[in-house]
């Protein structure tokens, strides 16, 4: 079963004043970004909540979470490392770091760590080119990265 | 060197309410009320400014499009910053929410708007965070909700996060997924100006467009037109990224050189490295060979040259480059990207892709190029929406320009096995 928190209920109430009364389907990526970050993924209990709230069909919300990159269907780790593999970021080095980070954590890109604490995912631009190579955990921006500052970043997480 | 976007960007308070205003912000305001919404669209289309998020549409003709006496009409401020090379949209909204509040003000007065969004990439929750604070001062103080300083109009501002996809940049995926829709483009026209968002008339704009708004209110649309060229008016942010030892958003004036982009703003090649191309407006544009470095920077002189401004993000290369990798990222970012609704885009990503990895781990033929040029040319002004022309752009520039990179990876291979 799923349920949406206390934290999460307050936030709903906020965005669905967000949208005309009869647009709540607007609501529909922030609800699903707030069960993602809940449950660290989105299953289909969780969809089917959703719906039932904006009165959607359940295969409706399922066609518009599928579009989506930010959700997924497995649990993420507790720390959710993207990693930016473009352009700029690819012309300073991103690969030999990406490729760091993963022999570091012992886990193949795309992957979660067994103890649920790191999930390495490849990432398109993330805006933060000019600091490149960078990274994104949970949601803060790593930028102008280097072995020793991925070592320094990863060593300072609990 | 002028600045308009990022006076005092760097001075440490400038986020808040209290900080913004130490710098004059929100001065324009009561000016602006005073004046009839129309004469404000006009001055706006009078200072030349154009759209900055990519097409360079100009905006106050953008504005003067909506249609006549329907109501309600809505604002989105696209803050979805996705185009590969651009990060100049998140230090503004980083460093100066209020700028673009108070542009958003302006563009709805002007434009007789009620409600605006400003729609964030997933992938920037916590500025959106930053901006629920910044929305809720300006609301406290009166500059937004019910009659503005007293001024009968109303209005409020409400964030809106995406979830990560590179299309719901283009303005009519970015409706759909307003909506809570699949972010699939929409057929124009209708254009939103007419049929937008909830099929009202809607504005769109760019965050650096609409942050430019209360420079012109303040000081008038001659000042700003005043900078520039004869049709690029104004200053543009450039995001420098690549091989230079200064990347960084610069402000420039229309028309400053790329030469002295990259080596007096951005410190010049790394190592003191040839430069070996650039591309100057986002992933999405043709690159251009270094000895077109003198070309002034603005709409005109680059599209001269064949290519665009775009985004205004200057990605360098230094001769250290191989094209073939760079086209090969970027044909695999437009791949993963590409919304699947059109088959030429979503087919020809996905053979352009496979062509490049070919090429690049050395299992391409001569023949190989040829087919890539000929995959361009199936996709040019022929996808849906301009996302297939983006993803040829890379491709067929890297070819045009620099054969002899594809050539050598090939005949590399060709020798080896003839061993
Ligand atoms: C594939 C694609 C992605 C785009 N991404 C962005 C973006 O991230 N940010 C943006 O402001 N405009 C983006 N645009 C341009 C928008 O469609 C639209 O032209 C722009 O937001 C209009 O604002 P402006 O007139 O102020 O530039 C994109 C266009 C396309 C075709
Ligand atoms: S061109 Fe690509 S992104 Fe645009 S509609 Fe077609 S498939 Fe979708
Ligand atoms: S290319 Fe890595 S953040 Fe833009």
């Amino acid at each position: 079963m799923f349920a949406f928190s206390k934290e999460a209920e307050k936030q709903i109430e906020k965005i669905l004043k967000k949208y005309p009364e009869d647009r709540k389907r607007s609501a529909l990526l922030p609800l699903l970004t707030l069960a993602q970050r809940q449950e660290r993924h989105v299953n289909p209990d969780a969809m089917r909540e959703i719906a039932r709230r904006l009165d959607l069909s359940p295969a409706y919300v399922q066609s518009v979470c599928s579009f989506y990159p930010m959700y997924s269907s497995k649990p993420v780790g507790k720390y959710l490392i993207l990693f930016c593999i473009n352009i700029s970021c690819q012309l300073n080095g991103c690969d030999e770091l990406l490729a760091h980070t993963a022999k570091k954590l012992n886990i193949e890109i795309g992957g979660t760590t067994d103890d649920m604490k790191f999930t390495l995912h490849r990432e398109e631009c993330l805006a933060a080119c000019s600091g490149g190579p960078m990274m994104r955990i949970n949601d803060t921006f790593y930028e102008n990265l280097t072995v020793d500052k991925i070592d320094q970043i990863l060593g300072s997480l609990d | 060197m002028t600045q308009i976007l990022f006076k005092n960007i760097n001075k440490k308070n400038l986020h808040t309410l209290e900080g913004y205003e130490q710098e004059g912000g929100y001065q324009g305001l009561k000016k602006a009320f005073a004046m009839k919404p129309e004469e404000i669209v006009e001055m706006v289309k009078a200072s030349g400014l154009r759209g900055r998020g990519g097409a360079g549409f100009p905006t106050g003709l953008k504005w003067s499009f909506l249609a006549k006496d329907v109501f309600p009409r809505y604002l989105c401020c696209n803050a979805d910053e996705s185009e590969p090379g651009t990060c100049k949209d998140r230090e503004l909204l980083q460093k100066n929410p209020h700028l673009l509040i108070e542009g958003m003000i302006l563009c709805s007065y002007a434009c007789k708007i009620e409600t605006g969004y400003i729609y964030f990439r997933g992938e920037f929750y916590d500025l959106a965070e930053m901006m629920d604070k910044a929305i809720a001062e300006a609301h406290e103080k009166g500059y937004l909700g019910q009659n503005i300083l007293g001024s009968g109009f109303n209005l409020d501002i409400h964030t809106h996060l995406g979830a990560g996809a590179y299309i719901c940049g283009e303005e009519s995926a970015l409706l759909n997924s307003l909506e809570g829709g699949r972010g699939e483009p929409r057929m124009k026209p209708p254009f939103p100006a007419v049929q937008g968002l909830y099929e009202k008339p809607t504005v769109i704009n760019n965050v650096e467009t609409l942050c430019v708004v209360p420079f012109i209110l303040n000081n008038g649309a001659e000042k700003y037109a005043a900078l520039g060229t004869e049709k690029s008016k104004g200053t543009k942010l450039v995001s420098v990224s690549g091989h230079v030892k200064k990347p960084g958003n610069y402000e420039i004036v229309m028309g400053t050189t790329v030469r002295e982009i990259i080596y007096d703003l951005a410190g010049g090649i790394r190592d003191d490295n040839e430069l070996k191309a650039y591309i100057p407006g986002g992933s999405s544009v043709p690159m251009v060979p270094a000895d077109k470095v003198d070309t002034p920077y603005d709409y005109e002189s680059l599209q001269a040259i064949g290519t665009m401004l775009g985004s205004g993000a200057l990605i360098v290369l230094d001769h250290t480059v191989n094209v073939v990798e760079t086209s090969l990222r970027l044909a695999s970012f437009y791949m993963h990207e590409s919304c699947g609704k059109c088959t030429p885009c979503r087919e020809g990503t996905r053979w352009m892709w496979q062509i490049l990895q070919q090429i690049q781990t050395g299992k391409g033929e001569a023949a190989y190029v040829e087919k890539l040029v000929d995959i361009c040319d199936n996709m040019s002004f022929k996808c849906f929406c301009p996302l297939g022309d983006a993803a040829v752009a890379p491709v067929l520039s890297s070819i045009q320009n620099f054969r002899a990179d594809y050539d050598e990876l090939i005949e590399k291979m060709t020798a080896n096995t003839a061993v």
